[in-house]
């Protein structure tokens, strides 16, 4: 396009905006902003130090804080590896192998998505739990599955199911099979094809999703609260401790315990970002 | 034989793309897989190159079959049509990978590489990544890649089409070159005649799923076996019912030819016929300016025949009344083609014997 028309298209186009139409959608949406997310998380993190650093560090240091926050860690990393794993393969096979059931795959992969997480938990009861069939042979071996730690892993891999898959699929069916096809046709087995040639293309969505994924886990509510059985300093994970502490009027110390959350959830927003900017600049680079 | 296909048939759904497809080739032949789109050629080469599996049917090379064989064991060296190098490797990673796969030592590795950079005269490009190269330069770096660890065969999925014209003929040429230079056996595909006749020693002409003719280009040129070979190569006008045409008045009712341009001579108002009675009138349809000759469409007894006419002679104009004689056609009969002469003319037209 020459420079002149440029121009044109943005004076015009800058001639057509409504300046009181554009002042009102930017005011709207920074008061909703504010007023929804901003003000609400300012609240937590002053009630968590209103009472000082003393109190704060008393509420987050106390054991069964620290054995909920342990609870959420691990469920968070077996979540996560689980989901990675998951996501990679069911993402190479929706798009490098054509087969029956494919688009049940794909619909499947969502469902978590439309589900509410109590049903999500729910299932877990029911599978697993004293009504279910499994729950003989459970019984029988001594495994514990449902208010106990697999059951709330369970729970938040079920949740947490589509973010890898949903980020790695689009980017592999952009990028087609002829790298693939060229490395195996150079004697190359399938790791090394993975490594060399398609894990450099996606491992940015990669990191991007493993962050998503991470943040969710770490948050998750509604299913972990039906599996949990809310056994203190057992079963709990953060987020059903923050609801303890409220119900029994803890205030102060669930807001400190909230604290830990929505930091941990800035840190996580942070680094998408980077890794958002990262990517979009090598996607430039190779477009060039 | 180096390369063998053997009744090799192909479906995919309800569509056959190969219908037992055979032929083969002499070691180090570069031959062409020549044909409109759909007609199976793609599919053909990938199946020698094991990224299809045929339904039935047996492909060997160098006396083994290889049908069954892993893609990765097959020794192929294969140029896809977007040469699908890889976009997070430079021009040197791209040209080791199949090296490093067959754990070359690191020495051997950078003198193969300087060797092969240096035999597709981009050795100053080694450090660049494929998105800082122009479509020329990644055609050279994908053959280069595909040659490194010594292929039994190349393979090239429409090694030009993704290249501007300008560069394309010159590509060609380089191709033709380093093949011969390298004496490897090659199969490409294309769907452009020039290009097949041009480049390679033989040429398999395929339509929808079947091998039609495989040949030489001269022989393909001059003996075409079927109808659509004698369409499909050449400029050729087909006609029906070419029996109204003078000196052709045997051919049965109906039946069908093919003319090539060069079949066709045009004698302009005044200029000495040597036999008036093989030529007949014809009108001047249309003139287009072609730099060496003028491309002509003279109507014919009702046909609209396309020919070429030397700038040097008389000029022509649209419109204008011409006489025209056919030297010779080539005639449909059941599915073959045959060269059949002008009657008329004293060694019946069949003087098309050239020598190359």
């Amino acid at each position: 396009m020459p420079p002149s028309q440029t121009v044109k298209i943005g004076a015009e186009s800058r001639r057509q905006e409504n300046p009181f139409i554009k002042n009102a959608l930017i005011v709207i949406s920074l008061l909703f902003t504010l007023l929804m997310l901003v003000m609400p998380l300012l609240v937590v993190v002053t009630q968590a130090f209103g009472a000082g650093w003393a109190n704060f560090a008393r509420a987050v240091t106390d054991t069964f804080t620290v054995k909920a926050l342990q609870l959420t860690l691990l469920t968070t990393v077996i979540a996560v590896a689980a989901n990675t794993l998951f996501g990679l393969t069911a993402a190479w096979c929706l798009t490098r192998y054509r087969y029956r059931g494919q688009s049940l795959l794909i619909t499947m992969i969502d469902l978590p998505f439309a589900v509410s997480p109590i049903i999500a938990g729910l299932i877990f009861i029911l599978t697993y739990g004293r009504l279910g069939w499994t729950h003989s042979f459970l019984e029988a071996h001594n495994l514990k599955i449902v208010f106990a730690a697999p059951g709330i892993v369970m729970a938040t891999i079920f949740v947490t199911i589509p973010f890898v898959a949903r980020e790695i699929i689009p980017v592999l069916t952009a990028r087609g099979t002829d790298e693939e096809q060229a490395a195996v046709l150079m004697g190359a087995g399938f790791f090394r094809t993975f490594f060399y040639v398609t894990l450099p293309h996606i491992r940015w969505a990669l990191v991007y999703s493993v962050i998503l994924c991470t943040a969710r886990a770490m948050g998750e509510f509604g299913a972990v609260s039906v599996v949990s059985g809310h056994l203190r300093g057992k079963t709990n994970t953060l987020p059903l401790h923050i609801e303890i502490l409220y119900n029994e009027h803890h205030y102060r110390e669930a807001f400190a315990v909230s604290a830990i959350l929505v930091i941990t959830s800035i840190v996580i927003l942070t680094a998408r970002s980077v890794v958002e900017r990262i990517a979009k600049k090598e996607v430039n680079q190779s477009v060039r | 034989m180096f390369v063998e296909l053997k009744e090799i048939s192909k479906r995919f759904g309800n569509f056959e793309a190969t219908k037992k497809v055979s032929f083969s080739l002499e070691k180090g032949t570069l031959a062409a897989l020549l044909g409109p789109s759909g007609s199976g050629k793609t599919t053909i080469l990938r199946m020698i190159a094991g990224l299809e599996t045929p339904d039935s049917g047996d492909i060997f090379l160098d006396g083994q079959s290889i049908t069954r064989l892993e893609p990765s064991r097959r020794g192929i060296g294969f140029v896809f049509q977007n040469y699908a190098l890889f976009r997070y490797m430079t021009v040197f990673e791209n040209i080791a990978f199949g090296l490093k796969t067959q754990k070359t030592p690191r020495a051997k590795i950078k003198e193969k590489i300087n060797e092969l950079l240096s035999l597709i005269g981009l050795e100053d490009l080694a450090g660049r990544y494929p998105a800082q190269l122009s479509g020329g330069q990644k055609q050279r770096v994908a053959f280069a890649r595909a040659l490194a660890p010594n292929p039994r065969i190349l393979l090239l999925d429409e090694p030009f089409a993704a290249i501007d014209a300008k560069v394309r003929r010159e590509l060609r040429t380089w191709l033709r070159r380093m093949i011969s230079l390298l004496k490897i056996t090659s199969i490409f595909v294309t769907h452009d005649q020039s290009e097949a006749i041009e480049v390679a020693d033989r040429i398999i002409v395929t339509n929808s799923g079947r091998v039609e003719q495989t040949g030489a280009p001269v022989e393909l040129y001059r003996t075409p076996a079927t109808p659509f070979v004698a369409q499909f190569i050449g400029e050729s006008t087909v006609i029906r019912d070419y029996g109204r045409l003078v000196g052709f008045e045997n051919a049965p009712r109906e039946s069908e030819c093919a003319v090539r341009p060069e079949f066709i001579r045009l004698y302009a108002q005044g200029e000495p016929i040597q036999l008036e009675n093989t030529v007949q009138d014809g009108q001047i349809e249309s003139l287009a300016f072609r730099g060496d000759v003028l491309q002509v469409t003279v109507s014919v007894r009702g046909f609209s025949l396309a020919t070429g006419y030397s700038l040097e002679r008389p000029p022509l104009a649209v419109g204008q009344t011409v006489k025209v004689m056919i030297y010779r056609v080539y005639a449909f009969k059941e599915g073959k083609a045959e060269l059949v002469g002008n009657r008329l003319l004293a060694n019946g037209g069949g003087g098309y014997n050239f020598q190359i």
